[in-house]
């Protein structure tokens, strides 16, 4: 059956009014956005740019989302000229002569042109993002990798490196990757609490941490430098300071900081009531300085606090005023963590700052 | 007792006293009184989560921005979400359905008018249940009030130990009575459409509103009991110690992701597919011309009502399925595309080699077109898997689905507005305050929503009650919260609309629009009894007909 | 009743539209069923995965009786069914009972079966992974028999009123469509519970 249709004649009550000016400024505030995310690719003045990546599982998304952008841009533009050339074409004209338009009812072959085409279309785009798939979900890690778990806590980042006996919070070092021989990072990702996601968009795309549901990562970091992201999966209360820093370093740097991190803390008499302090205190029931009666791990290793740029989960930059700060009443910076205020006096917040300071 | 239509001021009725009026709307059983009810709740439901929209806009308009308690703002992402999608969307479309599809297909009333009173007054119970959490709960942390665990609420920050007091428990009680009434809605649509339908009417003459709202009501029938089995278990786990998503106990966080987004994709389906229903009827009637590909179009919606039953779990393609899973989950989504497409391209059919009238009702189905089409691209974009790796938990997906939801079925739900009001009261809307609706409206949309799609491309995560400086989102984030105030007037210009039209609009007569279906042969207000005698149809534009009687659309149809 | 005989221009128009309450009610079920499928799957995806404290084989016994008694009530109800269409209200009203008492004992047997799990056993919904989903998935389906055996009750005052004829039997047909869906969940219940996940 082809189309079916036919003419008639009939009086229309004519009024109408003709709109299809502002479609263009609709257009340009669509593309602009993009148009401007996209040209930051090469310098990115946004450190978490998705359309920037550093790192295998990253390029590999960024080429799949240009495929992925071209084709939806192309239906974009067809299907939107389309519209907007039947409105403009087939608007009711002022001088109307009353009469219904021809009364079209349907055409398969038309249906079925645009079954097909569409059909067409989705097999083409799955094929591509099945390639991705398989390409970033590797479950074997090459012997070389450097190994991390990851634990998500209510606000904040435990690592532990196993095979290398490390154990720190909140910035994760890494070593870069040559892609001519790469040297990736696994990561194994674990919750203590609440849901939690690790998502540090120029490394790699987001994978959540689950209680009870262990997930696996991969990343291999082409370029040194810092790389920011924050938790993408709310965690409750202060989920929006649960920041990311990832220091990648040249292999030299990274051997060092684990040399570093592997120490026991630095042992100074002059602190030495700082130190009673944070031991007769309830500090230790969370907290792990290496090589003292601390062992807690509900809270973040502070073995070697000082080696870190921020405290509290990237909420704050480590100063020592921010660290007292931080220390007489956690929720001035990050209200709703799940530190509590420890009620010290100002002599007793400088002493453990003073001791907290030397924990390099 | 009264069984009169909505009353004209000045008539008989308006003596009446103001008590026994008001106890003929509480105890109404009429579909069109009910449909009012469902409609006039729904519009204070958008108002209220339509504030909280602009605290929360309001609160990220800059980073490290102090206008609102991590705390509160928590408690309003939650609320918004949660009164948005079943206390404003959902109702309002249960209210156009049960106000229109009796008198589409010929028929007195809903198949049970007393079954639809019930559900109405549980679905409103719900929405006040829902407040009344404000009124003094335990939150997350601290004294008040309204649930924070956001409107998807993932375990096991729902648990006892993440969520203590009763915030929650609102969350979850409110749900479940509403979604008994929703469940009842759905019963009543199915049975009437399948039961009450006029002689001559068959389902293949049916409008494509009454088709489309049976596929609707379908879906809330397999989607809806998911989450309400959901939430007894959560129950379960709260209140007798019971361990379905207690992870310490072995129990699945994931399972819960499962089960909601089981009930939550269905769901969205649930939301848009009336509004598909609104624009299949509104089109055609400005363009002039039959909707095109009648039986493809009720085909296609059939197929998104399967396929979406499908589709689930590319909400949590992050979560560390299989790459088999994720494969299975991108052919789905994909492939849901297709149809919806095909619906696309009909309602654009239907538009060429008319004569396109924009009036009001027009405007927004037209904008609608133009939205939705963004729309499923960028749904199309995060079915690719890997893509969403990125995107998803984004402020992208944030600006798809509210494109969808403003954009596409918000538009078309003020569509329906302008064009049944006559239908309802017996007025016309202002025209001019209509367009003035549909430009404030419009610009507001497009400077919040597609802006909004830039932070998530650039790393800012959702769900956040402030961000970081130099991460290249303050301005968007800025030029998003100036529009939401563009779309505040919009809505005040609408609300003052209806009310300035009700009292002082143009006599509408029973066919203002010159339609075709059969609410357009009675008066305007209908009469309680809807049809004097009961309707015989031969096609499926029984006025066309009937204006047309040497050229009747059956001997092409 | 929507069934309609009618002339249209010169033409017989035979209008018969299904009946409301039967449409209902299937919807009524398809909503059920979905929620009971949820508590299926959570039960089976659970089985073998409790961290501690009694598994299936170490407490359950299979309830052959109860399982006959609810099964044969479907088969009383509809004769029961079969009888009132037929006209005779007492064998109506004899079955009608035997419906209820079937369905009663299938209670009753729970209830034994529970004392002797919660107090014998110590086995409760919290004690692990299984009792919890075992609990939730039997105890969602004795509340669906309850609210049957309250409208099946409902029914029986009203046939020893007098009320009931055989023109109700249409109404009797579509409660009994629950009946049936409630045995119907209590054979998947009994297949994953006692054969399956044993």
């Amino acid at each position: 059956m082809g189309a079916i249709s036919r003419t008639e004649g009939i009086k229309l009550r004519s009024r109408g009014s003709i709109s299809g000016r502002l479609l263009g400024s609709r257009i340009f505030v669509c593309f602009g956005g993009a148009a401007l995310a996209f040209a930051d690719q090469t310098q990115p003045s946004s450190p978490t740019n998705i359309f920037a990546p550093a790192s295998t599982p990253a390029k590999s998304i960024f080429g799949l989302s240009l495929f992925v952008l071209a084709v939806t841009g192309a239906i974009f533009l067809v299907v939107f000229a389309l519209l907007l050339y039947s409105i403009v074409r087939f608007r009711k004209k002022r001088n109307d002569d009353g009469r219904e338009p021809p009364q079209v009812y349907g055409s398969n072959q038309v249906e079925m042109a645009w079954t097909i085409i569409p059909i067409l279309i989705v097999v083409a785009l799955f094929m591509a993002t099945a390639r991705v798939i398989a390409l970033v979900q590797k479950t074997s890690p090459p012997g070389n990798a450097i190994a991390v778990t990851a634990i998500g806590h209510q606000f904040w980042w435990e690592y532990r490196y196993p095979q290398l006996g490390v154990v720190t919070a909140n910035e994760l070092h890494l070593p870069v990757s040559d892609p001519v021989h790469p040297t990736p990072t696994f990561i194994t990702l674990l919750s203590t609490d609440t849901d939690h996601s690790f998502w540090v968009p120029r490394l790699g795309g987001k994978t959540d941490l689950i209680p009870n549901h262990p997930n696996t990562m991969w990343i291999d970091p082409q370029e040194t430098g810092v790389y920011l992201g924050q938790c993408a999966q709310y965690c409750g209360i202060q989920h929006a300071k649960m920041l990311l820093r990832v220091y990648v370093q040249s292999k030299d740097d990274f051997d060092l900081w684990i040399r570093q991190q592997r120490q026991p803390a630095f042992v100074n008499d002059a602190i030495a009531q700082g130190q009673r302090i944070f031991e007769t205190t309830a500090c230790i029931n969370c907290h792990t300085v290496s090589g003292t009666v601390a062992n807690g791990r509900f809270g973040p290793d502070l073995t070697h606090l000082m080696s870190r740029d921020t405290i509290a989960a990237g909420a704050a930059r480590n100063t020592p005023e921010n660290l007292r700060l931080w220390i007489r009443n956690p929720n001035t910076i990050k209200p709703g963590s799940l530190m509590p205020a420890m009620q010290l006096d100002e002599r007793e917040l400088d002493a453990l700052t003073a001791y907290l300071e030397t924990l390099r | 007792m009264s069984t009169d239509a909505i009353a004209l001021p000045g008539t008989e009725l308006a003596s009446q006293p103001f008590v026994a009026r008001l106890h003929d709307w509480v105890t109404t059983v009429d579909h069109k009184r009910l449909g009012i009810l469902y409609i006039t709740f729904s519009l204070l439901f958008l108002l209220i989560a339509g504030v909280e929209a602009m605290l929360i806009r309001i609160q990220l308009i800059r980073p490290h921005n102090d206008f609102v308690s991590p705390q509160v703002f928590n408690r309003l992402f939650t609320m918004h979400g949660t009164t948005m999608i079943f206390f404003v969307i959902m109702p309002v479309m249960f209210g156009f359905a049960n106000y229109l599809i009796p008198l589409m297909i010929g028929a007195r009333d809903m198949a049970f008018p007393r079954l639809n009173a019930f559900s109405f007054w549980m679905t409103a119970f719900g929405g006040l249940l829902l407040y009344f959490s404000l009124a003094g709960a335990n939150g997350l942390y601290g004294a008040g009030n309204a649930p924070d665990v956001g409107w998807f609420a993932y375990a096991p920050l729902t648990s006892q130990t993440f969520s203590i007091g009763h915030s929650t428990d609102f969350w979850i009680l409110a749900l479940l009575v509403s979604g008994f009434g929703s469940i009842g809605t759905a019963v009543n649509i199915i049975a009437t459409v399948l039961c009450m339908r006029c002689p001559g009417m068959t389902l293949a003459k049916m409008p494509l509103f009454a088709w489309l709202n049976l596929v609707m009501a379908g879906l809330v029938i397999l989607a809806v009991s998911p989450l309400t089995a959901a939430q007894i278990m959560l129950l379960v786990d709260r209140y007798l110690g019971g361990h379905f998503f207690d992870t310490q106990a072995g129990g699945s966080a994931v399972i819960w992701m499962h089960f909601f987004w089981v009930f939550g994709h269905p769901e969205v389906y649930v939301l848009v597919i009336p509004a598909f229903a609104f624009a299949s009827e509104i089109i055609p009637v400005f363009s002039r011309k039959p909707i095109f590909g009648y039986s493809v179009m009720v085909a296609a919606t059939i197929a998104i009502g399967f396929i979406s039953m499908s589709v689930w779990a590319h909400h949590m393609f992050t979560v560390g399925m299989s790459s088999a899973a994720n494969n299975f989950f991108v052919i789905s989504t994909m492939a849901i595309a297709v149809p919806t497409g095909i619906k696309i391209f009909n309602w654009l059919a239907t538009m060429w080699g008319g004569k396109i009238e924009f009036k009001t009702p027009m405007l927004f189905c037209i904008a609608f077109l133009f939205q939705f089409l963004i729309a499923g691209l960028t749904g199309i974009m995060q079915g690719a898997a890997p893509f969403d790796w990125h995107l998803g938990n984004s402020y992208f997906v944030v600006a798809h689905f509210h494109y969808v939801i403003v954009g596409g079925i918000l538009f078309t739900l003020f569509g329906a507005f302008y064009y049944w009001f006559p239908k309802m009261s017996g007025k016309m809307c202002s025209e001019a305050l209509g367009k003035l609706h549909f430009w404030l409206f419009i610009i507001g949309f497009h400077l919040t929503f597609d802006f909004m799609h830039i932070p998530g491309l650039l790393g800012m995560p959702r769900r956040i009650y402030t961000y970081e400086p130099g991460r290249g989102w303050d301005t968007w984030n800025f030029i998003v919260t100036i529009g939401v105030f563009f779309q505040a007037a919009g809505i005040l210009v609408f609300l003052g609309n209806l009310i300035w039209s009700y009292f002082r609009g143009k006599a509408a007569g029973s066919d203002p629009w010159d339609a075709w279906t059969l609410e357009w042969s009675t008066n305007s207000p209908p009469p309680a009894y809807n049809f004097a005698s009961r309707p015989v149809v031969k096609s499926r534009r029984p006025l066309w007909d009937f204006k047309h009687p040497a050229d009747p659309d059956w001997n092409y149809e | 009743m929507n069934a309609t005989s009618m002339t249209v221009a010169g033409a017989r128009l035979e209008w018969n539209p299904p009946e409301r309450g039967r449409v209902a009610m299937f919807s009524l079920i398809a909503a059920e069923a979905a929620i009971f499928t949820i508590f299926v799957v959570a039960y089976l995806f659970y089985v073998g995965k409790s961290l501690t404290g009694p598994t299936p084989k170490d407490v359950l016994s299979v309830p052959v009786l109860y399982t006959i008694c609810l099964l044969s009530s479907s088969l009383t109800i509809h004769l029961a069914a079969t009888s009132l269409r037929r006209g005779s209200i007492l064998s109506f009203g004899l079955l009608w009972v035997a419906t209820i008492t079937l369905g009663a004992a299938f209670l009753y047997g729970t209830a034994i079966e529970w004392y002797r799990l919660i107090y014998n056993e110590g086995f409760t919904i919290s004690t692990n992974l299984f009792g919890t989903t075992y609990y939730s998935l039997l105890g969602l389906h004795g509340f669906h028999v309850v609210v049957g055996l309250l409208s099946l009750s409902i029914v029986m005052v009203f046939t020893l009123l007098g009320s009931v004829r055989s023109e109700h039997a249409e109404r009797i047909d579509v409660l009994s469509l629950y009946w049936h869906f409630v045995d119907v969940v209590w054979i998947v219940v009994f297949t994953v519970v006692y054969l399956i996940g044993r």
